[in-house]
């Protein structure tokens, strides 16, 4: 964010304790000084209108990121986002449009309970109109963010808290984008693929690791871009090993896994040689908070193990 | 023709200032208070008023001839829009408007042609290429936006706007058109709130029609005006009677002043009349007293300035007949273009959800 901002005066940040806070999660942390507050702009606790004026501003040529603090109190802005972002261009036939990013922690495993655990992506990634990005690595949320901030239409950017912490990587100084769009296949193998993104990606990588012990070869595509999804990368990878696991966060029925598993059936069926399995949470309103409970929602290594394991011998 | 330099009197009445004045405020006040609309430039906005009214029964005409889909007239409020539109700088400012808002629309300058291919549905209409309800859309030659049909959506949006002129650096100002009804929507809340905090160059502009759909507004607050709001907002807030021409382009080029200083925004709130129900699908006899729409019909904002003008000595039956006749040219002319024409073509149905094409880059 900080070299785009340096490098076009028109992109801008706003959000709730994005200032002298630095954002609660540090995302912004010392924008506030080197950029001014007129361009770290400390909104009033108003969530709907930290959209709609992210929204108006990008259709005046700025380039605004708007951060909601957690992606649970993105709720306010649907009417904004879904209602209206997604369809100004449509609406106004070309034009009009909204190059504006809309960046969200989300996810959980961080003990937060109902209200600071859960994944929103699907009901964005429902909506034409909407791209809906949620990196994985350091690299790849750098590039992904930087092309969001460029591209002229709404994105989406989801950011897991945990891998905030948790994942360390290499992050590259100089200028690199990672288009929007495009799947990354972060292992190779034979034997089975393995869709995902966001934090189980390392989960995923975790199981790999274990089952290749077992002479399991398994193939891990990072989704990474949920709207548009790369049906190019998922199909190909799909006809590769012929045994497909997708594995995500967020609750299971009309979920992302629901929509790869049905372009996989659509278009490669006759490649499979076992059904499509899906490692998920649990249908429950949202994930609770005590680790007892909170455990039992999230997928972990041990569950995707057994679930490529079936899945090897099936 | 009369002195057309001629500056008619303002009601007493007619502006009424909610808020406790700051400084600035009072200057401005004074200033713009002898910056009175002069006779020619009220005689064309008479002009575009007479225009507006006849497209606004056209349309309305065709609805019940099943060939409008759909149609929210502006009958009543022609005043507060035109007024509020001429002291604003068309082609600079910003234009947010709402449903009802055709009167803006004329008299920004669009044509009754390019308003009625909207209400035919037609190819070739020029805010959203009829795939929105009539005026919905986008114009940027006179940087017209009207997205959404979520009634008080656009208050944010009006706002990031404003911020966008001010940050960017312009003197534009952004004006931002609603109804009663959407005064009570959380957005206008958050909207206003944040405009006065920065300061934003921005007209909040309500036409209270006393009625959203058909809940009147002792049912929406248990305030007497919106404008009294603006002071919990740190804005100045006007009550002026939207019926008459005059005070509302006075009370907007004051806001636009204020505005373009630096002195923040303005909530402005035009008191009008709604002649038609809601919408050509709205049965107004449900709710609304026969009686109360008469008495509402004497205020009628053409009729109002008519006498003016013809007062005035600036206007005579000759022009008066001649406008009449113009107006309805236009619209014989418009009508027939439009019906002539052809849907949209469904070969462009999914153009512009995104501005590349999938799998394109879009870097
Ligand atoms: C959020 C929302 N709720 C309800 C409606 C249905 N609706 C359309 S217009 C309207 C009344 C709006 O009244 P007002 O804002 O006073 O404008 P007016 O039509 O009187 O000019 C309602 C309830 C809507 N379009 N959007
Ligand atoms: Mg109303």
């Amino acid at each position: 964010m900080r070299e785009e901002m340096s490098r076009d005066d028109r992109v801008f940040v706003m959000g709730e304790d994005i200032g002298a806070r630095g954002g609660v999660f540090l995302a912004t942390d010392g924008f506030y000084e080197h950029f001014g507050e007129e361009r770290v702009i400390d909104t009033p606790l108003a969530e709907s209108s930290i959209a709609g004026i992210a929204l108006g501003a990008a259709m005046n040529g700025l380039r605004p990121i708007a951060e909601i603090e957690f992606a649970d109190f993105i709720y306010p802005t649907f009417n904004q986002i879904i209602g209206e972002a997604a369809r100004v261009r449509y609406g106004s036939k070309g034009s009009l449009s909204v190059p504006m990013v809309i960046r969200a922690p989300y996810g959980g495993g961080v003990r937060g309970g109902l209200y600071h655990s859960q994944s929103v992506e699907t009901f964005f990634a429902h909506t034409p109109g909407l791209k809906v990005v949620a990196p994985a690595t350091p690299y790849d949320a750098k590039g992904l963010l930087k092309s969001s901030i460029r591209d002229e239409d709404p994105v989406i950017f989801l950011e897991h808290k945990r891998t905030y912490r948790l994942v360390q990587g290499e992050v590259p100084d100089h200028e690199y984008l990672v288009t929007l769009g495009k799947a990354d296949v972060k292992m190779e193998g034979d034997d089975v693929t393995v869709f995902t993104y966001g934090l189980m990606l390392h989960h995923c990588l975790e199981a790999a690791r274990q089952v290749a012990r077992e002479g399991i070869s398994v193939e891990i595509v990072d989704l990474r871009s949920i709207r548009p999804l790369d049906n190019e990368t998922i199909l190909s990878s799909a006809k590769k090993t012929g045994k497909v696991l997708i594995v995500h966060e967020d609750t299971k029925a009309l979920g992302v896994g629901a929509e790869v598993s049905a372009i996989i059936s659509e278009q490669a069926f006759e490649h499979l040689d076992s059904p499509i399995k899906r490692v998920t949470g649990p249908e429950v309103p949202a994930m609770p908070f005590s680790p007892s409970l909170e455990d039992v929602f999230m997928p972990d290594s041990d569950r995707i193990v057994t679930a490529i394991q079936e899945l090897a011998v099936y | 023709m009369g002195d057309a330099r001629l500056s008619l009197p303002v009601r007493k009445a007619a502006i009424t200032h909610i808020s406790s004045d700051l400084a600035t405020q009072i200057s401005m006040t004074e200033r713009f208070a002898s910056d009175v609309i002069d006779g020619q430039r009220l005689l064309d906005l008479y002009r575009r008023m007479v225009l507006s009214r006849t497209v606004d029964e056209r349309v309305w005409m065709l609805n019940r001839q099943g060939k409008a889909a759909i149609v929210a007239s502006a009958q009543g409020h022609e005043a507060a829009q035109m007024g509020s539109a001429a002291a604003l700088r068309a082609g600079d400012d910003h234009f947010y408007i709402y449903y009802r808002d055709l009167a803006v629309l004329v008299g920004l300058g669009m044509t009754a042609k390019q308003i009625m291919l909207g209400f035919q549905a037609k190819a070739g209409e020029p805010m959203s290429g009829a795939r929105q309800f009539p005026l919905h859309g986008g114009y940027p030659q006179l940087k017209i936006v009207n997205l959404s049909n979520v009634v008080g959506t656009q208050i944010p949006q009006a706002v990031g706007s404003a911020l966008a002129c001010k940050m960017r650096g312009q003197n534009s100002v952004t004006i931002c058109y609603f109804g009663d009804g959407a005064a009570s929507v959380g957005d206008c809340h958050e909207g206003m709130n944040f405009a006065a905090i920065h300061k934003l160059p921005i007209i909040f502009f309500c036409e209270n029609n006393k009625y959203a759909i058909s809940v009147p507004l002792s049912k929406q607050m248990a305030v007497d005006t919106i404008a009294s709001r603006a002071e919990g907002y740190g804005m100045k807030g006007v009550v002026v009677d939207g019926t008459d021409v005059t005070p509302v382009y006075q009370a907007t080029a004051e806001a636009a002043a204020l505005a373009r200083a630096g002195g923040g925004p303005t909530l402005i709130e035009a008191v009008v009349e709604r002649y038609l129900p809601h919408t050509s699908d709205d049965d107004d006899s449900r709710y609304r007293d026969k009686d109360e729409l008469e008495e509402a019909r004497k205020h009628d904002p053409l009729i109002l300035l008519k006498e003016r003008l013809m007062d005035g000595g600036i206007l005579t039956e000759q022009i008066y007949e001649e406008y009449l006749r113009e107006a309805k040219r236009e619209v014989d002319e418009a009508t027939d273009y439009v019906e002539a024409l052809p849907y949209p073509d469904p070969n462009d149905f999914f153009e512009h959800v995104y501005a590349y094409q999938e799998g394109e880059s879009s870097l």
